[in-house]
C-alpha cells in the first residue's frame, strides 16, 4: 500500500476546497438573489405575500440544515428526477441561506427611520422607487457588517453537503482518514482551512462595523 | 372649487376617535393656520391630506381627487400638495442639491440637467444656493429645514402643508425658517401650517384654525380668534401658551 506524506494529505484537502468555496459562492449568491426577493416579500403592504414569507423563513430557519439537504436529496429523487450531490447541496444551502439573508436584510431595513419612508411618499414616490432611492441605499451600509458575518455560517454548512457524498473539503477530509488512519493529523488541517477561509470574512465583517461606527 | 376639500373626515387609531368630523376649505393661494393643544389632532389632520394617514370616514379631496391612499391618484395628490415634516426627513446620503434633485428625477422623469437646474433655484429661494453639495448632516437644523422646503417645492406643488417644521429646533434657528414660510405665503402660495408659534400665525396666516379633541373648535381671521376667543378652550388654550 502506498505511503501517504503530509504534502499529499494537504493537496488533495486544497483540491476539495475548491468545492467548498464553489458551493460557498452557489449558495451566498443564490441564497442573496432569493434572500432579497423574500425580504421584500417579507415588507410588503400585502398580508398574504408577508405571511407567505414569514412561513418560509420560519420553516427553514426552524428545522436543521442537515434534515433540509436530505429532504432535497432524497425528496427530488423521489420525484423521480436525478439529482447529482452538488445540485442538491446547492437548492438546499441557498434555501437555507435565503432565509437568513432575508431577515438580516429587513432588520437592516427596517432599522432605517420612518420618516424617510414618509419623506419619499409624501414627494409622490413608488414603493419600490422609495426603496432603491431612499431606504437601500442607507440600508446597505448597515447590512454589510451582518451579512459579511453570515458569510461564515456559510461556508461551515457547507461541511454538512458531505452528509449527502458531495466531495468537498470535510468528505475529503473523510476519505484521507479512512486511508490513512490518521483522522488528528487530518482533520486539523481540515479545520485550519475552514479557518483560512473563515477568518479574513470575520476580520472583514468586523472592519466594516468599525467603519460604521466612526461614520457616526 | 376649492384647492383642498374635506368634509365630514373622521379618524380613529383603535379606541381614540383622532378627527370627529372635519370640515374644512381651502381656496387657492390662502394661508390657513392650525393651532391646538397636542393630542387635538392637528398633525393627523395634515397626514390624511397628503395620504400618509388612512381615514375611516368622510372624504379629503385635492383639486376635486379623492385622497385615497391605496388609489392610483395617490401620487398625482402628492405632487399638487408638498409636506414638510418636524424632523426635516431629509435623505442623509444624499447632498442637499440631492435631496431636491430627487423627486423630479424620479416622480417626474426630469433630464439630470433641468432636475439640477430647480434644485439650484429652489434653494437660491430658500436662501441656501450656496449648500448645494453640502451634505444634512453638515448644515444646521435651520438649513436642514430650509432645505427640505426646496425639496417638498421641487415638483412645483400647488399647496404646502407644514407639520410643526420649527418645533425640533434651537429658538435661534426658527426665524430663518419662518422667513422662508412668510415669503411663500407673500408669493401667493396655498399653504396649511400646524404650529406653535402663535405671533407667526397671527402675522402670516388668513384664517386661523383651534383644533380641540379631534374637531374645529374655533375658526376665523387670526385677529378675531386671537383677540376676542369664543369658546372656554381657546381661552384656556391662549392663555397656556402665552
Amino acid at each position: 500500500m502506498d505511503q501517504f506524506t503530509t504534502w499529499d494529505i494537504v493537496r488533495n484537502l486544497l483540491l476539495a476546497t475548491r468545492w467548498t468555496i464553489l458551493l460557498s459562492v452557489i449558495a451566498f449568491a443564490g441564497g442573496g438573489i432569493a434572500g432579497f426577493a423574500i425580504m421584500l416579500l417579507r415588507i410588503s403592504d400585502l398580508k398574504v405575500l408577508r405571511v407567505a414569507s414569514i412561513a418560509y423563513i420560519d420553516v427553514l430557519q426552524g428545522t436543521p440544515l442537515l434534515m433540509q439537504l436530505f429532504l432535497c436529496f432524497f425528496g427530488i429523487s423521489l420525484l423521480g428526477l436525478e439529482v447529482s450531490p452538488l445540485i442538491a447541496a446547492s437548492i438546499a444551502l441557498t434555501a437555507y441561506t435565503s432565509a437568513y439573508l432575508a431577515e438580516i436584510w429587513r432588520g437592516c431595513v427596517e432599522a432605517i427611520p420612518k420618516g424617510q419612508r414618509e419623506a419619499a411618499e409624501s414627494l409622490g414616490f413608488r414603493f419600490i422607487d422609495t426603496l432603491r432611492y431612499v431606504i437601500l441605499p442607507q440600508a446597505v451600509r448597515i447590512a454589510v457588517a451582518p451579512t459579511v458575518g453570515f458569510s461564515v455560517q456559510v461556508v461551515k454548512g457547507t461541511a454538512l453537503a458531505s452528509i449527502i457524498g458531495f466531495v468537498e473539503l470535510t468528505k475529503a477530509g473523510t476519505i484521507i482518514t479512512n486511508a490513512t488512519y490518521k483522522p488528528f493529523l487530518v482533520y486539523g488541517f481540515v479545520a485550519i482551512i475552514y479557518f483560512a477561509l473563515c477568518y479574513p470574512l470575520s476580520a472583514w465583517s468586523r472592519s466594516f462595523e468599525r467603519s460604521l461606527r466612526a461614520a457616526h | 372649487m376649492p384647492l383642498i376639500e374635506l368634509s365630514g373626515v373622521h379618524k380613529r387609531f383603535g379606541q381614540h376617535e383622532v378627527l370627529r368630523g372635519i370640515d374644512l376649505g381651502v381656496e387657492s393661494g390662502e394661508v390657513i393656520a392650525i393651532i391646538g393643544r397636542s393630542g387635538s389632532g392637528k398633525s393627523t389632520l395634515l397626514r390624511c391630506i397628503n395620504a400618509l394617514e388612512t381615514y375611516d370616514a368622510g372624504s379629503i379631496r385635492v383639486e376635486g381627487r379623492l385622497v385615497d391612499r391605496s388609489s392610483r391618484d395617490v401620487r398625482a395628490v402628492r405632487q399638487t400638495v408638498g409636506m414638510v415634516f418636524q424632523s426635516f426627513n431629509l435623505f442623509p446620503h444624499l447632498s442637499a442639491g440631492g435631496n431636491v434633485m430627487l423627486a423630479p428625477r424620479i416622480v417626474q422623469g426630469a433630464a439630470r440637467a433641468d432636475a439640477e437646474r430647480i434644485a439650484r433655484e429652489r434653494l437660491a429661494e430658500v436662501g441656501l444656493g450656496e449648500k448645494f453639495e453640502n451634505f444634512p448632516s453638515q448644515l444646521s437644523g435651520g438649513q436642514q429645514q430650509r432645505v427640505a422646503i426646496a425639496r417638498a417645492l421641487a415638483t412645483s406643488p400647488k399647496a404646502l402643508l407644514c407639520d410643526e417644521i420649527t418645533s425640533a429646533l434651537d429658538p435661534e434657528l426658527v426665524g430663518e425658517v419662518l422667513r422662508v414660510v412668510e415669503s411663500l405665503a407673500a408669493a401667493g402660495m396655498t399653504m396649511i401650517l400646524v404650529t406653535h408659534e402663535m405671533s407667526f400665525a397671527r402675522k402670516v396666516c388668513d384664517r386661523l384654525i383651534f383644533m380641540h379633541q379631534g374637531k374645529i373648535h374655533e375658526f376665523g381671521r387670526p385677529e378675531d380668534l386671537f383677540d376676542s376667543p369664543q369658546t372656554p378652550e381657546l381661552k384656556q388654550f391662549l392663555r397656556a401658551v402665552d
